[in-house]
């Protein structure tokens, strides 16, 4: 199980959670996001932009790491991985 | 807009939409247009750059670009005056995968003409068209501009390369014209399958080639429906008019302190009244001498002259941009501008005299009007 944490700020959430639990095989940072899009089409949109890249002013985590200095969404995960969404200091 | 009230005489009064880099404000007047009551900011901590209220076949549907600073920019609407705005679970506005571009701001919502009270279009950064046939449900980009052979050598300007005005032929539904920053002015004559670059006499002055076929910076075209051939342009440098839909352009910086400047604005009623707010130059962009003057033609731009009353003479450095300058559409309108710096102003004689409206406002973007008539 992989799990994503939403920025609680801004009101995003999943069935009213802001974490959300993805069971299904995720070998990479970007799979979980678009698992994350086929349960929420509509938090997805405000995570990537239309060509699938993480937007400007919002930070993607795993297991603690900022995946832009990792290998973006082709990050690998494991189970248990643990991706965090938050929003930059740069957007406000 | 329509407003039930207890009071069964019909009368009219105006909605100042105001869209600013932190949020939307609703400005309602009392029928005199003297008081006016500050409602919001609605999307708080969103710039808000276009606003457009939607009154054709018995609508009373506000629009309102809100673009979140973290999640991307969606259009919303509103069927109570503000009160409540549409969240959509999915954006409407966004470019194919296959284009490789991404929406980055929406610029402008225009309303089609009024035989076709289903259409609507946005212009968006990056540079394109948006068009919706179902009252703004659905969107498509229009492809002869996102696929144009110009586009890829389009350059920004500082706002970004964006699409913020679009104007239509009233008389013609195969007739639009577009203009891009910095790209320039574009027209289509086949109801948008093909567009052509409409920059005969327009100077760019950044460029190697001052008159190239594209590629100026053209900040604002207005035009009056009954005279619609006839446009009036603010550039980047240089204030033009044209007689012929755009296939020429002609000089028209009589008596301006800088034919520098974004806002635009036609008189509702006389296509001979043009006001544009000119800035000192493209570095300093603030208001020449440090005077707030709103320049008025009154005769199609032969001659300029400062309006002044009731506008700040001293100490005045403000920045009035391209979307900040409008007018109601009563018998006697009213024409009212915002300033960067927050502050509204209205002249209910054609620009004679000025009235603060409100002050303290985050940065103003845009001013558009909603006529509500309360019965």
């Amino acid at each position: 199980m992989i799990t994503i944490e939403l920025p609680k700020s801004l009101g995003l959430s999943v069935d009213g959670r802001t974490v959300v639990e993805i069971n299904e095989p995720c070998a990479t940072v970007g799979d979980a996001l678009a698992a994350l899009g086929r349960r929420s089409p509509g938090v997805l949109d405000r995570v990537v932009d239309e060509q699938g890249d993480v937007r400007q002013h919002v930070n993607v985590f795993s297991n603690g790491e900022s995946i832009r200095f990792l290998d973006g969404l082709r990050t690998p995960t494991a189970d248990g991985s643990a991706i965090l969404i938050l929003t930059a200091i740069s957007g406000g | 807009m329509n407003e039930q009230s207890a009071t069964a005489t019909p009368n009219q009064s105006v909605a100042l939409l105001v869209g600013t880099m932190k949020g939307a404000f609703l400005l309602r007047s009392d029928e005199a247009r003297k008081k006016w009551r500050v409602e919001g900011p609605h999307f708080q901590g969103f710039a808000v750059y276009a606003l457009m209220h939607d009154g054709r076949a018995g609508r009373n549907r506000t629009f309102a670009a809100a673009n979140n600073p973290f999640f991307g920019s969606a259009l919303r609407s509103s069927e109570d005056h503000g009160r409540t705005w549409s969240e959509p679970e999915r954006y409407t506005i966004k470019f194919p995968e296959e284009s490789g571009r991404a929406l980055a701001q929406i610029w402008q919502i225009t309303p089609g003409r009024p035989t076709e009270a289903d259409t609507l279009y946005c212009g968006v950064e990056p540079a394109a068209l948006f068009e919706s046939r179902d009252g703004g449900e659905t969107w498509q980009p229009n492809q002869g501009l996102l696929m144009h052979e110009h586009q890829p050598r389009w350059q920004p300007g500082a706002g970004g390369l964006c699409l913020h005005t679009i104007v239509l032929d009233p008389t013609n539904p195969n007739r639009m014209l577009i203009a891009i920053s910095a790209a320039g002015v574009y027209r289509t004559d086949d109801g948008g399958k093909t567009w052509n670059a409409r920059n005969v006499g327009v100077r760019a002055e950044f460029l190697p080639d001052k008159y190239p076929e594209f590629g100026q910076c053209v900040h604002k075209v207005v035009h009056h429906p009954s005279k619609p051939e006839r446009l009036f342009l603010q550039n980047h440098w240089g204030l033009y008019r044209s007689d012929d839909w755009g296939d020429s352009w002609t000089d028209i910086a009589h008596g301006v302190p800088s034919d520098f400047g974004f806002a635009m604005q036609m008189h509702p009623h006389d296509p001979e009244t043009v006001y544009i707010v000119p800035l000192e130059s493209d570095m300093f962009r603030c208001t020449p001498e440090a005077k707030l003057r709103v320049y008025r033609t009154t005769d199609a731009g032969a001659s300029w002259d400062p309006m002044t009353e009731g506008l700040p003479q001293k100490n005045a450095y403000e920045t009035v941009l391209r979307d900040a300058l409008t007018a109601d559409s009563l018998d006697n309108p009213g024409i009212y501008f915002g300033t960067r710096s927050g502050k509204l102003f209205g002249s209910l004689d054609d620009g004679a005299t000025w009235r603060e409206l409100a002050d303290g406002l985050p940065p103003v973007v845009c001013v558009k009007t909603a006529v509500m008539t309360q019965q």
